[in-house]
């Protein structure tokens, strides 16, 4: 392929795909850990799948964001400045998370505990949320000017489109670290019912908000309209996903309804960056003022050399990290976990 | 819309700037030294078997680990910025900036973070040798780190590689920008200033067991790799800032002659240097001044004869060269931070030197009078690194890349209130985590080696259970 940048949009929507189907499950089992944990053995039992994992799948969106900084500088400025407060929640959010996960356990006391444990729900969630509305705003397009700078208010992005696309995400999270749930716990623990429940009530949830999400996208910004002939391909893939979670999920199959929930999230942030095509960011002022691939590239020397360096890392990463899931892959009781004794 | 509380955009963004890059360099320097230390004793562990200094890796382990988590989330900051704040900067940088930060993950923070997952947790999954290799894979993740990102920044201080088009930089020679003579130079400073934050932590921690008597026959050992680490880095740290201060008068001259209060080319054949100096702007010259003589020409080019211009003409060249407007940083702060630094560096070298000499006497594990000072050490490389960017970041402005992108010009056009919002927000937020950091430290270091209070799963799960007492 000689089009570098068409290959590092794809390699883009690529790494947000892995991104939001890792992180996805990290930010849904942190919601959910107040619903479904009941006892201190069940919240730990709850972070312990996520325990080992958690950070180096947060560093996809670090790479994400060093891709576009590299292969579409112009992007990457105007995008974050335009979403000033929505990326300032993120970075608060994931700094609360991160900080949640490593504390909470240094000190033995219910008060420590239960502050980390609000700081963890609220900052698993807001991400969760944020994503989805960047996202929506990204297809829905800003006011980008001549200059290619963004010429609106900073609440622009604040809408009803992007409230959607953001409860879409966070739905569709908390329903992929429900699965994630069934696929980590052990199928005779109490916690492990209680997943299920929660994985079929948010199911149906998801599947409502992602379908009232893609009929909006559908008749406001003309989502698929750059699909062509396969304008049905991704939104139908999507809704036969869902289906088929609902399907696992009754017949009890756990890793084909993980897998399915992951599948979603990987054809919806398809959806997002295909319809984007052949813009990254789509201007509300004027076709001409969209930023597109081709303007928002770096050169070619730069292209290529970034093409090297992910060609000969991106397998190894993906290797080693694999083999970090397969060393922890035991699934985790509630009932194993020593509670000691002490300020509780 | 420009200005809010009098503060400009571009002056939020600039304190935002240090106050993300400060508070992030807390701890990322701390990461790579202790990533080092850590590995060389499980090494010593790995090789002797010996119960107690296994039980010594997973104690400063731990501490690693409450460090570490914040070095990763405040390090997420530091990336995002660039294009939220600084719009016209990743336009203009992109094609070369964007290159060492996606090294920087593909190569480093993916391995550190996997790998001290599988070091922490997985000590019972994985062979021991397995272990070993994993931390240190660690330290070459945070070392290989520090390595893109300087070359990232030396590459603003002064560019090579590239070339200016359609008002951007592109990028022509990319292993001239991978071997920036400046980026080695800054590295080993920055590497070995690293070293000197994790010893001092290293040796105070181990002094203050030494002193209780308490796990003697470990601490003892950590005593003497923190020192030796401590030696090599003060020392680094003093010889490659020499070498960064020649290169500056070559490079980045008006730097330079901040750092030195040189508001005038000196007259005659040689360069003083000013001992202690009241610089002021507003006069452009140096309301008092002690100078000693030829010094200054020994620290620029290591001879007795040079001389390097002063502010005043280089602000004339500039004029020239640039047009019309202020190429002069404001001196004190640059003046002050930089003599903060190399004090504190001077320091630190004769604290090491003291203890290096009693360790020749034979007097190391005996608790002198000398150890509470120890137990303040800590602060100074920290110092340090704080004055040593200031001196660095605020010398070489007007320009956020040398000569050719002026900060102002950098900058995002946002509305003040939400840079400030969010100044604000960052704030709180790291306030509360230095605190926070600093507490659970200080209570884990003090605590010791002993059964931990929760045998946690998440993350530190601390078993200082010796390997053989298990069986």
């Amino acid at each position: 392929m000689t089009d570098l940048p068409t290959l590092w949009f794809i390699l883009t929507a690529a790494i947000f795909a892995i991104y939001f189907f890792l992180d996805g499950f990290d930010f849904g089992v942190g919601a959910l850990q107040p619903f479904l944990a009941r006892s201190e053995a069940e919240r730990r039992a709850m972070i312990r799948t996520v325990g080992p994992f958690w950070a180096a799948n947060e560093v996809w969106v670090i790479l994400a964001a060093g891709v576009i900084f590299a292969a579409f500088p112009h992007w990457y400025g105007t995008l974050m400045t335009a979403l000033y407060p929505e990326f300032t929640l993120i970075l608060l959010a994931l700094i609360g998370r991160g900080v949640a996960f490593e504390y909470r356990a240094e000190i033995n006391h219910r008060r420590w505990r239960t502050f980390w444990d609000v700081t963890s729900f609220v900052t698993n969630l807001l991400p969760a949320f944020l994503w989805g509305a960047i996202m929506a705003n990204m297809v829905r397009g800003l006011p980008i000017d001549a200059s290619g700078r963004f010429d609106g208010s900073l609440l622009y992005s604040v809408n009803t489109f992007s409230v959607l696309g953001g409860l879409a995400t966070l739905s569709l999270f908390v329903l992929h670290g429900a699965t994630y749930l069934l696929l980590r716990l052990d199928d005779d623990d109490v916690l492990h019912g209680r997943a299920r429940r929660a994985a079929l009530i948010w199911g149906a949830v998801a599947s409502a908000l992602v379908l009232a999400f893609v009929y909006q996208g559908f008749i406001r910004t003309g989502l698929f309209g750059t699909f062509g002939l396969q304008e049905w391909l991704f939104p139908l893939a999507a809704a036969v996903n869902l289906g088929l979670i609902w399907l696992a999920l009754t017949l009890g199959r756990d890793a084909l309804a993980f897998a399915a929930t992951g599948l979603t999230i990987v054809f919806s942030t398809a959806t997002i960056f295909g319809s984007l095509y052949p813009n990254v960011l789509p201007s509300t002022l004027g076709d001409a003022y969209n930023l597109t691939v081709q303007n928002t590239a770096s050169e070619p020397y730069t292209l290529r050399l970034l093409t090297w360096v992910g060609a000969a890392f991106l397998p190894l990463i993906i290797g080693y990290q694999a083999w970090n899931f397969y060393v922890f892959r035991q699934r985790i009781r509630a009932h194993d976990e020593k509670i000691p004794g002490g300020h509780d | 819309m420009n200005e809010i509380l009098g503060f400009s955009t571009l002056d939020l963004s600039r304190f935002q700037f240090a106050t993300t890059s400060i508070f992030h360099y807390f701890f990322v320097p701390f990461t790579v030294g202790f990533a080092l230390i850590i590995a060389v004793l499980q090494t010593l562990a790995y090789r002797s078997r010996d119960p107690k200094l296994e039980n010594l890796t997973r104690f400063f382990g731990h501490l690693f680990f409450i460090n570490f988590a914040v070095g990763v989330v405040t390090g997420i900051v530091q990336e995002f910025q660039f294009g939220m704040n600084w719009q016209g900067f990743s336009n203009f940088v992109g094609n070369i900036f964007g290159i060492p930060l996606a090294l920087e993950v593909l190569m480093a923070f993916f391995l550190e973070s996997t790998f001290l997952g599988l070091w922490w947790f997985g000590k019972d999954r994985i062979p021991a040798w397995a272990s070993l290799a994993s931390i240190w894979i660690v330290a070459a993740g945070t070392t290989i780190s520090a390595f893109w990102i300087i070359i990232a920044n030396a590459w603003m201080q002064h560019p090579v590689g590239f070339e200016l088009k359609d008002g951007r930089a592109v990028m022509t020679d990319a292993w001239a920008i991978v071997t920036n003579p400046k980026g080695l130079e800054w590295f080993a400073h920055i590497w070995a200033g690293s070293l000197t934050v994790a010893a001092f932590f290293v040796l105070a921690v181990s002094a203050d067991h030494l002193r209780r008597r308490a796990n003697v026959e470990a601490f003892r050992v950590s005593f003497r790799v923190a020192l030796i680490t401590a030696l090599i880095g003060s020392g680094g740290v003093i010889l490659a800032g020499h070498e960064q201060g020649q290169s500056a008068v070559r490079d980045q001259p008006m730097k330079y002659a901040a750092f030195s209060a040189l508001w005038d080319t000196p007259e005659g054949n040689q360069m003083p240097e000013s001992l202690v100096a009241l610089p002021s702007n507003g006069a452009r010259e140096n309301r008092f001044e002690l100078s000693v003589p030829y010094v200054g020409s020994f620290l620029a080019f290591n001879n007795f004869t040079e001389k390097a211009k002063g502010i005043n003409d280089l602000q004339k060249e500039y004029e020239a060269k640039y047009g019309p407007g202020n190429y002069t940083p404001w001196v004190w702060p640059v003046y002050w931070s930089f003599r903060a630094m190399v004090g504190l560096g001077f320091l630190m070298l004769l604290v090491t030197l003291v203890y290096v000499w009693r360790w020749r006497q034979g007097k190391l594990d005996d608790p002198g009078r000398l150890y509470p000072l120890l137990l303040a050490m800590p602060l100074a490389p920290h110092l340090a690194n704080f004055s040593g960017w200031i001196a660095t970041e605020m010398g070489r402005q007007p320009w956020i890349v040398q000569g050719l992108l002026r900060t102002g010009d950098a900058v995002s056009q946002l509305n003040p209130m939400w840079v400030l919002l969010s100044l604000a927000a960052f704030w709180v937020v790291y306030l509360t985590l230095i605190g926070l950091d600093v507490f659970l430290l200080t209570r884990t270091a003090r605590a010791g080696m002993h059964e931990p209070d929760v045998e946690t799963p998440s993350v530190p799960a601390p078993d200082y259970v010796p390997e053989g007492a298990r069986a």
